[in-house]
Parts: structure tokens; sequence; C-alpha cells
């Protein structure tokens, strides 16, 4: 899998790939819109992390370029502005998510994965992994070709743990995604706890092949038995 | 006071002293001009007296005014000599009118036959308090014929006049500088009017100029932050992720993360405050208020099972308001999400949809909280460091930006917070 990270800020560009490089990825980078324009022009990537905010350009010209050469449906747009305008262009002009910083990392793999499959599994929107499938779209689980019913909550909640398999996940991330963006009390960790007990129990009674480990005081790690 | 009727007040101020004075001046040179006539009139009857004596003596004995308008008197001729014609005002008695009325006299003197006499001439004069009170009233009649058709004209032509006028007024009333309108035009070719209708677009591209530098400048001070943000949280979980790390250090980055958490929300919540109070959200939809609010109950269905909170709905009526879609969205999310984590373990959300209001209540703290401080930005239950202290701030912000009002009341161990959207409901 190939991805491209355009984004100007070196930090956040490095971090990002960082985090992609364990996920196995190749990782190439832009830091600018001509270097940006040229890479999107002679290669192609499995997803595209996009900044609207670029020097010497915007974004938006870069996903309209995209998008006159049908390369625009695998692009996430990265990008400060929580600004719905921007996003309703953005999505109009194909791109596939739109991501608000800050993010949580464990955010951005479980986006990436899902354009991903998107892309890869023409319309089957299902994660497999060990003796699990997860569809996305039905909200179903299938353990052992069993189904298995999980509340919204949890659902979402194993979701986040398998696009992010085998990398840590901090409590607080867990809960923004389980929660939004505008939540403003966070002091549920309580009732995330109990969820991830119950979602336990239930992989646990259909003999599932994963196991939601707590890393004590910091968050949560999904690991294949 | 409307411009019109203020024209009409300065120019009948105006209209009252110039007629005052007018008339003052008309009178006394209109009684000038009446007795120029009398006393020419009565010259006239003394010249034709003095023609007729030579023919008709017993004129001569003539004493008594009795049935005519003069007498005679023989006078030494001293007297008849330093004598000069005078004409003078005086009273008479009046045996018709049962009283003395003003009469215009002229003395003069006269040789006849080597004898001198003295003739008195009379002619009644108009009665000055008759003439007084006629001008007056034909002065009133005058002020009120003036007046009225100055409100004639200026109902129905200064009103045109002043159509590109009332035109711009309508215009700058519906001027929303967010909506890319365009500039405000006019018909007339008035100069006054062309120079109304430039001023009124350079204040307009001046104020539009400082909107998008505002609102450029929240977005950009949100770029500016986010992104360290950003690099913040990004590195932390990844350090977080590397082998050689201490627990204790470990948890202390969780710690920081946690808190930068805490830092995006209040950054974010700033942000959407300062969006709401510039009006940047504007589109506007008509949206069902009990809709939006199961639609985020039921997002909380598993947390409102796990805390053991019952809810009740008593939906009176379908609450449709004319309101932005994300503004609804977080006023309504913002008091459920407020009812859920202030609510006790087993405790209760009472929601009520009448006709124009909505009210959430729950149960919670034992104590009532301060009506006048709780919509204050940062002003937060001390026990809950995450929250920021907006969210209430922020669903005033958005019931201040449309003219709707929300109040906190506690009453029974419960806590109430009440919209009226009245100003804001969808014509049914």
């Amino acid at each position: 899998m190939k991805i491209l990270i355009i984004e100007d800020e070196v930090d956040l560009r490095e971090t990002i790939k960082e985090s992609l490089l364990k996920e196995q990825y190749v990782v190439e980078t832009a830091s600018d819109y001509a270097t940006a324009f040229e890479k999107v022009s002679i290669y192609d990537y499995d997803c595209i992390l996009l900044d609207i905010m670029l020097p010497n350009g915007n974004g938006l010209d870069l996903l309209e370029e995209l998008k006159r050469t049908g390369k625009s449906e695998n692009v996430i747009i990265i990008s400060a502005k929580n600004s719905l305008d921007d996003k309703v262009k953005g999505l109009a002009l194909g791109a596939d998510d739109y991501l608000t910083k800050p993010f949580h990392i464990a955010e951005l793999t479980a986006r990436i994965k899902a354009v991903l499959r998107r892309k890869n599994f023409k319309g089957k929107d299902c994660i497999e992994e060990a003796n699990l499938i997860l569809d996305i779209q039905e909200r179903t689980l299938l353990v052992n070709h069993q189904n298995v019913h999980l509340n919204k909550k949890e659902f979402d909640i194993l979701n986040y743990f398998l696009s992010n398999k085998n990398r840590l996940i901090t409590k607080t991330a867990l809960a923004e995604y389980v929660w939004g963006d505008h939540i403003d009390q966070a002091d549920n960790f309580d009732f995330i706890y109990y969820q991830i007990k119950n979602l336990r129990k239930k992989l646990e009674e259909a003999n599932a092949q994963i196991s939601i480990e707590t890393v004590y005081g910091i968050g949560y790690k999904l690991t294949e038995k | 006071m409307k411009l019109l009727n203020r024209s009409l007040i300065y120019l009948s101020a105006v209209f009252f002293i110039i007629i005052g004075v007018w008339s003052v001046i008309f009178y006394f040179n209109l009684k000038d001009e009446i007795r120029d006539s009398i006393d020419d009139g009565l010259d006239n009857n003394r010249l034709l007296i003095l023609m007729k004596i030579p023919s008709d003596s017993s004129l001569l004995s003539q004493n008594e005014f009795g049935g005519n308008n003069f007498k005679i008197h023989p006078v030494s001729k001293e007297k008849a000599l330093e004598f000069r014609d005078v004409f003078k005002d005086t009273m008479m008695y009046r045996i018709n009118e049962n009283d003395l009325e003003p009469v215009r006299v002229l003395h003069s003197a006269f040789e006849h036959e080597n004898n001198y006499y003295k003739m008195t001439v009379i002619s009644s004069l108009v009665e000055e308090d008759d003439l007084i009170e006629d001008s007056f009233w034909s002065v009133v009649s005058l002020f009120i014929i003036l007046i009225i058709s100055i409100i004639v004209v200026n109902n129905l032509v200064l009103r045109k006049v002043w159509n590109p006028f009332y035109d711009v007024l309508h215009q700058l009333k519906t001027y929303r500088l967010d909506k890319h309108e365009k500039s405000i035009k006019i018909n007339s070719n008035v100069k006054e009017f062309i120079q109304l209708e430039a001023a009124a677009n350079t204040l307009i591209n001046r104020s539009k100029e400082a909107f998008n530098a505002q609102k450029e400048f929240t977005e950009n001070a949100s770029h500016e932050l986010q992104t360290p943000i950003a690099i913040i949280i990004g590195k932390l979980e990844l350090l977080l992720e590397s082998q050689n790390l201490k627990d204790e250090d470990a948890s202390t980055i969780a710690e920081v993360i946690n808190i930068s958490g805490r830092l995006k929300r209040l950054n974010n919540s700033l942000l959407l405050m300062a969006k709401i109070e510039n009006k940047q959200f504007l589109d506007e939809e008509i949206i069902s208020v009990n809709e939006t609010a199961k639609t985020f109950l039921s997002n909380y269905e598993e947390l409102l099972e796990f805390k053991g909170i019952a809810i009740q709905l008593e939906e009176l009526n379908d609450l449709q308001v004319k309101i932005n879609p994300s503004l609804i969205e977080i006023l309504i999310s913002n008091l459920i999400k407020n009812s859920i984590f202030h609510n006790i373990e087993n405790g209760k959300i009472n929601i009520q949809f009448t006709s124009d209001e909505f009210i959430i209540c729950n149960t919670g703290m034992e104590m009532g909280l301060n009506p006048n401080t709780i919509f204050n930005r940062f002003e937060k239950d001390p026990t809950k460091v995450e929250s920021t202290g907006l969210g209430l701030s922020i669903s005033k912000a958005i019931c201040d930006s449309y003219n709707v009002k929300i109040t906190y009341e506690f009453s029974k161990n419960s806590h109430c917070f009440k919209i009226n959207f009245k100003n804001i409901l969808a014509a049914l």
C-alpha cells in the first residue's frame, strides 16, 4: 500500500509518516503544492492525505486536479479548519473523508484503513481478522461464521480496535472516538471500561481469536491470540 | 417620528411666524390705506360744501350734525386764520348701535363774505375690532389651508421624491455581509441619493472587509493552534508505543495526552463560540426539535443504560423551528449531554416539547445553581476538571444569536433548562 502525505508542517508530517510506517505502508511525503502536484501526476497512490492550507497553493485546487484525472476518491483531507464550507467542497470534489486537526493517530489509521478497504474490496466494506468478520455496512460481527450481537458502542469500539490492531489506543482517543467531536465532558472512562468488559466477554464466549489487552493507566491494545 | 412629519412641524412653525408678522404689518398698512381714502373723502366733502355755500347760505346755520355729516360754527377772524386743517379719530354716539363708534373728523376753517367759520366734517370709520377679528380669521384659515396643502404635498409628492431613500433604507436593513450580495442600487438621478448610494456601498465594502478579516482571523487562529496540538498528541502517542518506556513515564504521557485533549476541546469550543457570535452560521432550515433530541438520545442509549438514567419524553407538540442545522444540533446535544453528565446514578431526565418550548429537566446535585451566572464562560462544576465550562455558554450564544430565550430553574430537586423558540417557530 502506497500512501502520500501532503502536509507542510514538518513535525506533523514526520509523526504521521512514522505511524504509517508501523502499519507497513510505503509512505511518501510532499511539503508544498508543487511537489505534491508533481507526485500525484506521476504516481498512483492508494491513499492521499491532503492538507488544505499549503504553501503556494490551496489543497482544494489540487483535489480538483485529482478529480479531473479520476484519482480523487482515495483522498482524506486533513485540515485545521473545521469549516463546513471546505468540508462540503472537499467531499463534493470527490474526497473520501475529512479529518479535522488535531486528531489522534489511531483515528487517522482507522480512516486510512476504511479508505483502503473501500478501494480494494469494491463495495464490500468488511474487516476480516483472525476468525472475525466485521461488516461495516451491515453493522454485524461474525465470529466463526456465527453472528455475535453487539450494541452500537461496542460495535464502534471493536471497529476502532480492529483498525488499529497491535497499536496502543489511549483512553482519551477512544473516548473521543466514541463521543465524537463536541464532547465536553470526557470523564466517562468508566462507561468505556464497562463497554470493553462486555465486549471482551462476548468475544470470549464466541471464542474469537483476538484479545483486548489493558495497558494499565494508559489505554488498550488489540492483539491476535 | 417620520421624516415627513418632522418637516411638517418645522414648516408649520415657520409659516406660523411668517404669517403672524405679515398679518400684523398687513393690518396696519390696510388701516392706513383706509384712513387715507376716508381723509380724501372728507376733504372732498368739505370742498363740495364750500362750493354749495354761495348758493345755499342756510348751510351756514347747520350748527349740529343732525342727519348730515357736517356742522358749521362761526369763529373769530384770528382764530380762523390760525386754524390749520386737521384730521382726527374720535368717538361719537350712534343711535342705531346704541354705543360710541369710531369716526374720522376733519376740522377746517373758511371765510365767507368776510365772516369766518369753522367747519367739522365726519365720516364713520370701519370698526377696528371687527377688522381685526375678520383679518384674524382670514389669517387662520390661510394658515390651515397652507398646512393641509403641505400635508398633501408631503404625502403625494415628497413621498415620491423620498422613495429612493426608503429604498436604500430597506436594502441596508436586509443586507447580509456574508451572503455575497451585490452592492446597493437605487433608481434616482438626484445628486444626494446618488451620494447616499455611494456612501452606503463604501460602508458595506469596508464592513465586508472587516467581516472577512475577522472570519479569516478566527480560521487562522484555529489553524495556528490546531496544528501544534495535533503534533503534540501525535508525537506523544508515538512515544507511548516505544518499547523502552517505564510504566510511570507512560502514564505521565497518557495524562499529558488527556490534557492535550482538553486543550483541543477548549480551543474548538472557543472557536465555535466566536463563529456563533460572528454569525458565521447562516443557512437556515426548518428542523424538528423533537427529532433532533430523539436522535441524540439514541446516540446515548448505552450510556443512559449504564448510568441507569430513565428518560421521560412528553411530546405535546412537534416543535418545528427555522434555524441553522449545525447550531440546533449543538444546542440540543449540549443540553442533553449536560443532563446526562450532571445526573446521578439511577436518575431521571424529563424532556417536554410544548407548542413553543423545549424543556429538559434532570435530577442531579441537591443544590440549585445560580441562574445568573450559569451561562457564563468557564462557569463549571469544580469537581469536573475535564469540563471546559463552555457548553452552556455556547448554548446561550446560539440562543442569543436567534433572539431565543434560554432559562435555568431549580425546583423539586430537578435542574431545568427551558428554551422558548417562539421567535423562530416555523410557520405551520
